[in-house]
């Protein structure tokens, strides 16, 4: 199976690379890169916006990106059905541009995190998702607006409709406060929209793609994207 | 007309504002105590062309609902003077 993976660049993106790296050399799957004043988006089929500061964080995390000329195409692109993941900045600009509801507030304690923390797979029927076997996974964070908002009624519908993928918990998969690395709301680490097509996640997926690296927890995600298209075939 | 805009960007109520409680607790450090609460916000300043004030208002205001603000966790106001 052969999925056609585009990673955006904006200014500022810093881990296109590694996103591109994974997809290529680990998975040996078809990516480029799309310059973030492009707009064609007619050969992929999956894309992927993925972390870093893009447009420097001004205003507030993906609130420039949001208007850069391949926005337009994405949100296209998501209203065809097509898979888009964000990663850290690229979730956070998956809210700016509304494709995913909700807001990011500055960490609870005001620090940038870079760590390892564990999430639990709270979701296996999504395109991202559907491979999942250990539903308790170890992925690295690094983030200063990962603090994520949404109101009261936004969260009963996410809850109600089975969105959120991903919260933060300890080893075992407990789920509280204690465990929640940056104050978000019912420890939210990874939505989906309502037609499950789009994702965004605080968690570096494209970071823990190789044991050498400390996990290889993030392979289940790609491997699903695939997994789905193959289903799909 | 050439206008100036004063435009003010906060955290709605509802909303944890973490770097307001930080800085009220240095605040209270430095002798301070009976503060109840700080929030912090942004202010932005823009100069501009319109007819008059009036649709330099609709303007602003289409300007910080679209991109200075994010109105799921923030609030605006702003002033539009003559300059």
């Amino acid at each position: 199976m052969r999925v056609n993976f585009g990673v955006v660049v904006f200014p500022g993106s810093n881990c296109d690379q590694d996103c591109f790296y994974v997809i290529k050399d680990v998975l040996n799957q078809p990516v480029k890169y799309i310059w973030h004043e492009e707009r064609e988006l007619e050969n992929f089929d999956c894309i992927v916006l993925p972390g870093g500061f893009s447009y420097g964080d001004y205003l507030r995390t993906g609130a420039i990106a949001r208007f850069s000329p391949i926005m337009n195409s994405i949100l296209e692109f998501a209203n065809k059905g097509k898979l888009i993941i964000g990663i850290c900045n690229g979730f956070q600009i998956l809210l700016e541009a509304g494709l995913l509801p909700g807001a990011m507030l500055r960490n609870r304690d005001l620090h940038f995190i870079c760590k390892y923390v564990y999430v639990k797979v709270e979701n296996i029927n999504t395109p991202y998702t559907l491979l999942c076997k250990k539903r308790i996974v170890k992925m690295p964070i690094a983030h200063n607006e990962g603090n994520y908002y949404i109101d009261e009624a936004g969260l009963g519908e996410l809850e109600k409709n089975a969105q959120i993928v991903m919260r933060y918990c300890s080893k075992k998969g407990e789920i509280s406060d204690d465990f929640n690395p940056n104050g978000a709301i019912s420890n939210i680490a990874g939505i989906v929209n309502k037609k499950g097509n789009v994702f965004g996640l605080m968690p570096h997926p494209e970071r823990c793609c190789e044991l050498e690296l400390g996990s290889n927890d993030g392979l289940f995600i790609f491997r699903s994207i695939i997994e789905w298209f193959k289903q799909k075939q | 007309m050439r206008l100036k805009a004063e435009i003010y960007i906060s955290l709605k109520n509802t909303v944890a504002d973490p770097q307001g409680q930080v800085i009220k607790s240095a605040l209270n450090s430095l002798g301070y105590p009976d503060l109840e609460e700080v929030r912090m916000g942004k202010f932005i300043t823009l100069t501009f062309n319109a007819k008059d004030i009036k649709e330099g208002e609709i303007k602003i205001n289409e300007m910080c609902y679209k991109l200075l603000a994010n109105p799921i966790i923030e609030d605006y106001k702003f002033i539009v003077k003559e300059l």
